[in-house]
């Protein structure tokens, strides 16, 4: 019965975006897609890295890095599926499809096993010490693609078609997986193991006391965390002819710290409006590209000024709405 | 045996000798108090004892087996629970959901089927905000379930740790101060609080408490540490007038004056 009514809102869901996607193609021009498509990705990037930047407080400024990976592993697998796949389906948009899709999840795989690298020694540290060790290993991932000569080293992967990967990003591959994203990490967020990470943020040494395994539970938030900055990257991936490393420096690392900062560190809804803010604010601020980091960093000043907490602080849109008048905190008469 | 043994327990920090040759048993059932002047090491003892700190030297038995050394966690799960002198309450969380978060013995279902929400995970959930509401009523937070944690009074809060600490479903549960802040009145609900969780729910409960009113009423025993170091042990009218407590306290006594603590 729950499979069954699921089953129909997920189908008509995708018949939704379906919709949305002959709309979009044909209402607005190629460069306005191509900033959606962005905003599309740059929300799956915010929404995963507020569920350990966010939620669990454990702050990490190298998620480029797994980006990366998942950009260069969906390419990588996808192109080696292609071959077999279309052999035995034929080619056409299903077969594309399911190449797409499986090198998706391949990407996110390693990009989540790297997570699970990345986190196991670095989530013993805390606060400034977690960001730096983040950092470094997001700049020797990348500098690891720079040298690996069977990914095409500085100059990229493209995969072995002179024109490069296959165009397979498109409207609705991205806002499938911008839903499927947001509903699971909604629902983990909102869930005993989110309760469990946000004690880790409010108190280490409480939930610890309280028997929450918080280093196993550090180490899977971040790594799911990885694991979806890795579709973002195949969806990234194949929205251009090729992926090289200095797509993923550290400045989209920031990127993203900046996406959830604005809209409120721990709110999901926060972290989709923060990354649709800056996939525009982005485009926006073309002209003036090296000065992007300046701008960024007046802009945190700002932020931290007039709402330190963010657009939304930790709150959530939905909650927002249908939020009944809070009753007074204190209550004088204490009787048990 | 006794649900609790400590054996010539030591904890040094550098030059400091914290806690010192300290060995006590606490019977199953026991309202145990722990008391001192302030710096004596009853915090640093219970940090032993949950596994924040390793001790140096000497064993932790609970229920007969050491946990010296053990991960705060891994003690938790095994059934001690705490509160903290310094209250540490998760903030920005509601009522329920600080008390919810010790409860992963009740709450199986992974991640996976968290991020699915599958009937399985509905089933966890359900049992563990309708134990959640149980023991909030138990120490009289039921109303306040709703409200933001940080946002309570004093008193409150200090009840939200022990509520939360019930959770875990232990045998042993350890009070730090569990009366600073609270008036004479939530003092006194404390006492009977304290009771109940012993008669009913079969707790042994270990005390540390500044407040003489609590300790003295509601305890059975009384162990008294300074400098780390035992100076005694006994019934409340025992410790009342035992001399090494009282210059403890009060400083050396000199001939012919009276004092009591």
């Amino acid at each position: 019965m729950r499979a069954a009514v699921r089953l129909a809102i997920a189908a008509a869901a995708l018949l939704a975006i379906y919709g949305l996607q002959l709309g979009v193609e044909a209402g607005f021009t190629e460069y306005v897609q191509r900033i959606i498509l962005l905003a599309g990705i740059n929300v799956i990037l915010a929404v995963g890295l507020n569920l350990i930047n966010g939620t669990t407080g454990q702050f990490s400024i190298g998620h480029a890095g797994f980006m990366a990976v998942g950009a260069y592993g969906t390419a990588f697998v996808g192109v080696q599926l292609a071959g077999p796949v279309h052999a035995a389906l034929g080619s056409g948009a299903f077969s594309d499809a399911l190449v797409f899709n499986l090198a998706l999840l391949a990407g996110a795989l390693f990009a989540g096993i790297f997570g699970l690298i990345v986190g196991m020694p670095s989530l013993r540290l805390r606060g400034d010490y977690l960001a730096v060790v983040t950092l470094g290993f997001g700049e020797i991932i990348r500098i690891l693609f720079n040298n690996a000569t069977f990914l095409g080293s500085a100059t990229g992967y493209s995969g072995d078609d002179p024109s490069g990967l296959p165009a397979y990003t498109n409207f609705f591959w991205v806002f499938a997986w911008v839903a499927a994203i947001v509903i699971l990490i909604h629902n983990l967020t909102f869930s005993q193991t989110g309760r469990s990470l946000t004690a880790i943020r409010e108190d280490e040494i409480a939930a610890e006391a309280m028997a929450t395994p918080t280093t196993r539970l550090k180490v899977t938030a971040f790594a799911i965390s990885a694991a979806t900055a890795g579709i973002a990257g195949g969806l990234f991936a194949h929205m251009q002819a090729g992926v090289r490393p200095e797509d993923f420096r550290f400045e989209r690392s920031i990127d993203m710290v900046v996406m959830i900062i604005v809209g409120g560190l721990g709110s999901i809804s926060g972290a989709i409006l923060g990354g649709i803010f800056v996939a525009v604010s982005l485009e926006l601020m073309r002209d003036l590209q090296q000065y992007r980091l300046v701008l960024y960093a007046l802009l945190l000043i700002v932020i931290m000024i007039v709402r330190p907490q963010g657009l939304l602080g930790a709150r959530e849109l939905h909650h927002l709405l249908r939020r009944k008048k809070p009753a007074k905190a204190t209550t004088p008469s204490e009787s048990a | 045996m006794s649900l609790l043994e400590l054996r010539a327990v030591d904890k040094i920090f550098g030059g400091l000798h914290a806690v010192r040759g300290v060995s006590f048993q606490v019977e199953r059932g026991a309202i145990f108090g722990l008391i001192g002047p302030n710096g004596a090491g009853k915090t640093t003892l219970f940090n032993v004892i949950t596994g924040v700190y390793t001790p140096e030297h000497g064993q932790i038995l609970f229920d007969g087996q050491n946990i010296a050394g053990l991960k705060p966690a891994l003690i938790a799960e095994r059934g001690v629970a705490r509160t903290f002198q310094n209250i540490r309450i998760f903030r920005t969380m509601t009522v329920a959901e600080n008390v919810m978060v010790a409860g992963h013995h009740l709450h199986k279902a992974s991640i996976a089927s968290a991020m699915l929400r599958t009937r399985a995970y509905d089933r966890d959930e359900q049992a563990l905000a309708k134990r959640a509401h149980e023991l909030l009523e138990v120490l009289g937070l039921a109303e306040l379930a709703d409200e933001v944690a940080g946002s309570l009074p004093y008193g409150s809060q200090r009840r939200l740790e022990i509520a939360r600490g019930l959770m875990l479903s232990p045998q042993l549960l350890l009070l730090d101060e569990p009366a600073a802040g609270m008036n004479s009145q939530e003092a006194r609900t404390l006492n009977e609080q304290i009771r109940f969780l012993r008669d009913q729910l079969g707790l042994t409960v270990i005390l540390v408490e500044h407040n003489m009113a609590v300790v003295m009423n509601v305890c059975e025993t009384i162990h008294v540490v300074d400098h780390g170091e035992t100076i005694a042990q006994g019934t409340p009218a025992e410790i009342k007038v035992h001399p090494k407590v009282l210059a403890a306290y009060l400083g050396e006594e000199e001939p012919g004056t009276e004092a009591s603590p």
